[in-house]
């Protein structure tokens, strides 16, 4: 059940397909006396990620494939090479991912030579920690379980995440360094201060913080910044055709989990996905944006928020994201 | 890539600015109105609100809902938390922190505060210029942000009386001058309706001033970071120890202040030591001059001990290094200040243990009047002493923010009960006066 790729316990080996570039860089431009939004935003993340890795004992960072971690891993490498990352990765599998997403994940963290640790909510339900209603249910709410069951297990005292505050309306009240207390759980009316950006990353044992590197990036940001790093992402993310069902205001890709019911029909269209969660509850838009420059120009016009979209499950009341978190989500 | 970048909004300027004002003076509702005329809201946000305010038996949108984010904020139809919102414009990225205007949460608009360039004073028209619009002008000078709109909101309710502006915009350039606030904006607007926020609106023809988009859009910001002193706190000590970077030391940290270039001579504090800057490494390659805000790894000529809580400076731009030193404090803790107690001070990448040795005083954010005090309670804000028992490299946060300020955290509780600005030692401000003189505001 633990797959790991290989092993950063010992820092002497040097980073696998990682070169030093030992060339100057050639400006096309004079030097500025401000930076830009974007190298300000990276400035910004590198610097979180250096204070978590400099003043927690145990951190890891969760990557799941999708975009917003794809553009963590690039910081990390910004913040900590020619070295190696000073955390593991961590990816709670649900069991209901894409399986194109995980065949990247995977792909991903080897070419990187980091560790990436998988827990997965299969262990959790058949060690009888997560019950669900029935099989097909989205599992996207009972990841909390499985992601505390492993911050127990490594004794994990912060975990990196790929939030973003423009995501969700409770997400826009998060600190930076979100603290948990010893049952995961968020209390936004009790939340620490946190100025300039002097982060305080101290916990009592058991209880962890979550750290949001990005959260003052919006979608676009990351779409623009993946564009400008040239970061593969899976390629779900790109318009493609497919089979899916209209449902409620939005369409639900069909797969062994999702069904058409009485009088639905399926239909095949070109789509693309916003966000790449469990595959039961998380809807791709129709779209014909086949690479990020497309997506760019999609994402800078669109109407519809990224969650808005996408997300079954944060649809269910105006406050489900916030009930979530409170029990421990991400 | 060239075709993206001509898509893409290119690498504009960020401008992150507050809102504080009074409960009611409508400050969700000018947020909303900043989103909803730039375009910045979606569609199913739009309708999840729009189908809320029915709900309430009101008509049509209430904007307010848009930054209302928590539960029991929607309950209350109060603000409790700081909300942060995003929204872009083809000249500039804006962030925008929606901070309380409750006496109970001054703490939460400090930290609004602490980042932004900017403030927006929201002053209700019919209401002119309240105890809690000076508490938040003093705020805002005391955190030091460059630059200050006063919103005079609700104009349709007082018939958009030029009248009316006049007397508010005079009555708080009087007590602007007690703080030596100077270069404020002065806007008559109505959020309600969308009179010069973004739009002019046809409505206030004898206002030839900027809109605030207009101002938000265009006002300088460059020189909002001290560029002249390079300040560099190492936060993390990259040995790889390969083969292949066998001797390979960087020192890794964001630039604060200032900037820096390939054979610089540096001084390292609080050792002393000196050295040459030999590369400015990063990630994409090697950098012969690097600026602030950027993150950078430094590689120096010669073999020093360095470590994280050190910071690099220009051999010839030093700092102070102190043991002791005054400050102004904001105590954010239901918990109050017990002075016998040790406390931890976390400034730049350092971590120190800390004393109160002395309150010097307290201010009444409301009169600005000084009074003497044992302890500080949550939102309290004064003048004290600190003693830490490993030196700090410092700059009085007027000079700098960056290194002049400090935030305080409960060693029991590990919470953060204090955020510190660092004063000149010695210097009281007012010079005159004991009541409401010049206070340790730290203005333009």
């Amino acid at each position: 059940m633990d797959i790991i790729l290989s092993d950063m316990q010992e820092f002497i080996t040097p980073v696998p397909n990682f070169v030093m570039k030992s060339e100057p860089i050639v400006l096309k431009r004079r030097p500025v006396r401000q930076l830009g939004h974007m190298d300000a935003l990276e400035s910004e993340s590198i610097h979180i990620l250096r204070e978590v890795a400099a003043e927690c004992a145990n951190p890891s960072l969760l990557f799941s494939g999708g975009k917003d971690s794809i553009v963590l891993l690039r910081l990390a490498e910004k913040a900590f090479r020619p070295g190696r990352f000073p955390f593991p990765l961590l990816h709670i599998d649900t069991g209901h991912n894409f399986p194109e997403v995980i065949e990247f994940r995977d792909r991903r963290a080897s070419q990187l030579g980091e560790r990436l640790i998988v827990r997965s909510m299969e262990d959790s339900i058949k060690q009888g920690r997560v019950v669900l209603r029935s099989e097909n249910q989205s599992r996207n709410a009972f990841q909390s379980i499985t992601l505390l069951d492993a911050i127990a297990e490594f004794r994990f005292d912060a975990c990196i995440g790929g939030a973003r505050r423009d995501e969700e309306k409770a997400r826009a009240k998060e600190r930076i360094f979100s603290f948990r207390d010893e049952f995961g759980q968020w209390d936004p009316k009790n939340q620490r201060p946190e100025l300039w950006d002097i982060y305080n990353t101290r916990v009592h044992a058991g209880e962890n913080i979550r750290v949001f590197p990005i959260s003052n990036w919006t979608e676009l940001d990351v779409w623009e910044y993946i564009a400008r790093e040239q970061l593969e992402v899976p390629h779900i993310y790109f318009a493609h055709t497919r089979e899916v069902i209209r449902r409620g205001n939005g369409l639900l890709p069909l797969s062994h989990l999702v069904q058409p019911k009485d009088g639905e029909q399926t239909e095949n269209l070109m789509v693309r996905f916003r966000t790449v969660g469990d595959m039961s509850c998380t809807c791709p838009v129709e779209s014909t944006a086949v690479n990020v420059a497309e997506i760019i120009a999609e994402t800078a016009i669109t109407r519809i928020t990224e969650r808005g979209a996408t997300r079954m499950d944060d649809q269910t009341s105006d406050a489900s994201m916030e009930l979530r978190k409170k029990e421990g989500y991400f | 890539m060239s075709a993206i970048k001509s898509i893409a909004l290119d690498n504009t300027e960020l401008l992150r600015f507050i809102t504080a004002g009074s409960v009611d003076d409508g400050k969700s509702t000018l947020i909303g109105r900043l989103l909803h005329d730039s375009k910045s809201i979606f569609e199913d946000q739009l309708s999840a609100i729009t189908h809320t305010t029915n709900k309430r038996g009101m008509k049509g949108v209430d904007l307010s809902l848009l930054t209302d984010g928590l539960q029991a904020e929607r309950e209350q139809g109060i603000t409790i938390d700081v909300a942060y919102r995003y929204f872009a414009t083809p000249k500039r990225r804006f962030i925008i922190a929606d901070t309380p205007g409750h006496e109970q949460y001054t703490r939460n608009m400090v930290t609004g505060a602490s980042t932004a360039n900017l403030a927006i004073i929201l002053i209700d028209a019919r209401k002119g210029v309240l105890t809690q619009s000076r508490r938040h002008t003093y705020l805002a000078s005391l955190v030091g942000i460059p630059h200050l709109v006063v919103a005079v909101n609700k104009m349709d309710l007082v018939d958009y009386s030029r009248e009316v502006f006049e007397r508010i915009r005079s009555d708080f350039a009087a007590f602007a001058e007690e703080l030596k606030l100077h270069n404020i904006t002065y806007i008559p607007m109505s959020a309600l309706n969308g009179d010069m926020v973004v739009e002019r609106g046809d409505k206030l023809p004898w206002y030839e001033g900027v809109t605030l988009m207009d101002l938000l859009e265009n006002i300088p910001i460059d020189h909002d970071i001290n560029l002249d002193d390079f300040r560099f706190p190492v936060q993390w000590v990259c040995r790889p120890q390969t083969e292949e970077l066998h001797d390979f030391r960087g020192y890794m940290g964001r630039i604060e202040s200032g900037s820096i270039q390939v054979g610089d001579a540096v001084t390292v504090l609080p050792s002393g030591l000196t050295s040459r800057i030999k590369e400015i490494v990063t990630y994409d390659g090697l950098l012969n001059h690097a600026i602030a805000p950027q993150s950078v790894t430094l590689t120096i000529e010669d073999h020093l001990d360095i470590s994280r809580g050190d910071m690099l400076v220009k051999t010839d731009e030093k700092p102070q290094v102190t043991k002791e030193f005054e400050a102004m404090l904001c105590w954010l803790s239901e918990q109050a200040l017990d002075p016998k107690r040790k406390y931890l001070v976390k400034h730049t990448t350092r971590i120190v243990k800390a004393l109160v040795s002395q309150i010097n005083y307290r201010v009444d954010v409301n009169t600005l009047n000084r009074e003497a005090a044992d302890i500080f309670k949550m939102n309290d804000i004064g003048r004290v002493r600190l003693k830490v028992q490993q030196p700090l490299v410092c700059d009085n946060y007027e000079h700098n923010h960056a290194t002049g300020s400090f935030i305080v955290i409960d060693e029991a509780s590990n919470n953060t009960v204090a955020a510190g600005m660092i004063c000149p030692e010695g210097f009281d401000g007012s010079g005159s006066r004991s009541g409401a003189g010049k206070l340790d505001g730290f203005g333009s």
